[in-house]
């Protein structure tokens, strides 16, 4: 691994690493069956410089910003590598986001280049908001059939300079990455995430978790995300490891991958975990009674092996025939995004697969606690990484209060939001708007959120307010979108939903008729955005001088009202 | 060749019987996470079923903000 103390920015640490590892395999990439590609470090660089100088030579200068909306892919890496080395601020969106949140983002964003993929480019070409966005004025598209229509963009594959690009330096504060953590409704939240940030991250991963040539990630949580982005490319990379990309991620390839790539480390979603727990749960439950019961024996004398800490090999030997469809050198499974039920993640421990789970925030430079295994515990979410300082502010009784971060990982604020940055980051200290408390061995637990906000299962932040525009129109005097949580705090990290708050015009009821707009409307929203019920409100909702709702003090009153009746699911 | 409906009806009679709702309760405007109560990776299986089905490859990326079984339909169609 190289030593990352020595480095200003990612960029200078991964154009060593090219160098330093060269003739490792850093890429590997799968569609179905059939292996696409399969890259050394210096192959991907023989990629990646082309592609650096012809930007270079269209005018891309030092911290102009640079857009990826891409699934995961090895274009994915070489297109960030590229504008890292030229100075370049990247810009990682999401690609399951619609055209015109995808627009939003990227006017909002300021970014002149858009690297992206064909199939995603046919959408966000023709979608009404593209002129929204004058600032992208130039687009690279991956893998445009022959004779394609490309909109005014450009193949990504041709686009190739000749000669060397000049590698442009970059100081630990410089601003690397704009990462939007959420909001693509009334204010988009995009995180200035500093070289430094992603140094310091790193550094404190893989103390845990190490990388080294051989080691081999599975990357399916989307790149864009701050995990995929740490744990499937820059900390691989700069330790010489290799990343695997599956160009369909449909359950039997998934599985597939594990043994036929022997898999070291793969970073999942909660609920790709939990499906996973799922299918192996039902592979346990069709034995014939007596290998059940077999079974089931040395599944406890592994838990009693390894209460103080893993040990993979007697686990891979012992339960030979969990260990081999995952290729038998699986390591660790990640799980972020999202909290991960405890009774998940003993499943796994138990079947000696240690899930290294934690805490972390986009706007905390992904993780802020993991656990570190020793020994293994499925009720916390682990200690804080080392350069991490956490504490609880105003704590109740109970000792649950606010979890406040303070670290060289903290972003250096929202784009263009210093009321909003502000808000976030008080003296220093980074207010995560979860509720948590320490316990005595210092173990940090999760006991809901503060934040109107939710979190699914597959890691996205919805924050309420970003929803509302669905209800415009509705044949209500008012209305106001919730999470649940927010309005009666259940202490609890799973469960969450959204709600409508309605206060009707007098004399109105709330109608059959009503519930189905509602829910007609609910439809239009990805799935995972769709609200739960409605809540009816018989008073004036509170209003500021600007007449925009007082969110806080409407959650007050509403919290008043007695949530299981209350609660009028849809 | 199927034509655009019969493709449909496939693909309606197959969701049912994957996912046991009674054939004939689905129709082609129905939004597929809503209607039949599933998750985005209950979905992917879903697909796994259809391209066995119909003899065919569906990239994930064509069927990337897709929830009906009309557009679902037109999709595989264009792969026939």
């Amino acid at each position: 691994m190289l030593d990352l103390s020595k480095y200003q920015s990612i960029g200078a640490a991964l154009k060593d690493a090219l160098d330093q590892f060269s003739k490792e395999v850093c890429l590997i990439e799968s569609d179905r069956e059939r292996e696409k590609e399969r890259l050394t470090y210096r192959d991907f660089k023989q990629r990646a410089h082309p592609l650096a100088k012809a930007l270079q030579d269209a005018g891309f200068a030092l911290g102009d910003r640079a857009s990826i909306i891409m699934t995961n892919q090895s274009k994915w890496l070489i297109s960030a590598y590229a504008v890292f080395y030229m100075g370049g601020v990247l810009v990682p969106l999401d690609y399951k986001l619609t055209p015109d949140e995808q627009w939003q983002l990227l006017k909002h964003s300021g970014a002149k280049i858009l690297i992206t993929e064909y199939p995603i480019w046919r959408q966000l070409s023709v979608a009404a908001s593209r002129w929204t966005a004058p600032n992208v004025s130039t687009v690279l598209v991956t893998e445009a059939p022959k004779n394609a229509d490309l909109a005014g963009a450009r193949r990504w594959e041709e686009f190739q300079g000749s000669g060397e690009p000049v590698f442009e330096p970059r100081t630990r504060k410089d601003v690397a990455c704009i990462v939007y953590s959420s909001g693509t409704g009334g204010r988009p939240k995009g995180c200035m995430m500093t070289h430094e940030n992603y140094l310091e991250q790193c550094v404190a991963l893989t103390s845990l978790y190490p990388f080294a040539p051989g080691v081999r990630y599975l990357s399916i949580l989307p790149t864009n995300h701050a995990i995929d982005f740490m744990v499937g490319f820059f900390g691989p990379f700069i330790c010489g490891a290799a990343v695997v990309h599956l160009r369909t991620l449909r359950p039997e390839y998934v599985r597939e991958a594990f043994s036929k790539y022997r898999i070291t480390y793969v970073s999942l979603v909660p609920l790709v975990l939990k499906n996973l727990q799922k299918g192996l749960q039902a592979r346990f439950d069709e034995l014939p009674s007596g290998k059940r019961k077999m079974f089931r024996a040395l599944v406890a004398v592994n838990r009693a092996l390894t209460k103080s800490r893993p040990r993979l090999g007697l686990s891979r030997r012992l339960l030979k025939q969990v260990h081999e469809p995952f290729g038998g050198e699986l390591r660790t499974i990640i799980v972020g995004g999202a909290f991960t039920e405890p009774q998940t993640l003993q499943f796994f421990y138990d079947l000696g697969i240690p899930v290294a789970n934690g805490y972390g925030l986009t706007e905390a430079g992904t993780a802020i606690t993991v656990n570190d295994l020793k020994p293994f515990r499925a009720d916390t979410v682990g200690k804080p990484l080392p350069g991490m300082e956490v504490r609880i502010v105003s704590p109740s009784a109970d000792g649950i209060g606010e979890v406040a971060v303070r670290s060289k990982t903290i972003m250096s604020g929202y784009l263009n939001e210093p009321e909003l940055t502000s808000e976030a980051i008080v003296d220093g200290w980074l207010m995560t708007g979860d509720l948590g408390r320490f316990d005595a061995a210092g173990h940090l637990q999760l006991f809901g959120r503060k934040k109107n906000l939710i979190v699914t299962e597959e890691g996205k932040n919805i924050y309420p307010e970003d929803i509302e525009a669905v209800f415009e129109g509705l044949p209500v005097k008012e209305f106001c979108v919730f999470a649940a949580n927010y309005i009666w705090p259940q202490r609890s990290m799973v469960g969450e939903q959204l709600l409508l708050a309605l206060h009707l015009e007098p004399g109105q009821t709330y109608t059959e008729e009503l519930r189905r707009d509602i829910s007609a409307r609910n439809s239009k929203l990805l799935n995972y955005k769709r609200i739960h019920g409605v809540v009816l409100f018989d008073e004036d909702f509170p209003r500021t001088a600007s007449l925009k709702i007082k969110r806080n003090a409407l959650a007050e009153e509403l919290a008043k009202l007695d949530r299981a009746s209350a609660f009028l699911p849809l | 060749m199927r034509t655009l409906e019969q493709t449909t009806q496939e693909v309606l009679d197959l969701a049912s019987k994957h996912f046991n709702v009674p054939a004939g309760s689905l129709v082609p405007e129905d939004d597929f996470f809503k209607k039949l109560g599933i998750d985005s990776l209950q979905t992917l299986e879903m697909l796994s079923r259809l391209e066995n089905h119909f003899g065919i490859e569906l990239p994930d990326y064509e069927v990337q903000g897709v929830s009906d079984f009309r557009t679902l339909a037109s999709r595989i169609q264009s792969r026939l």
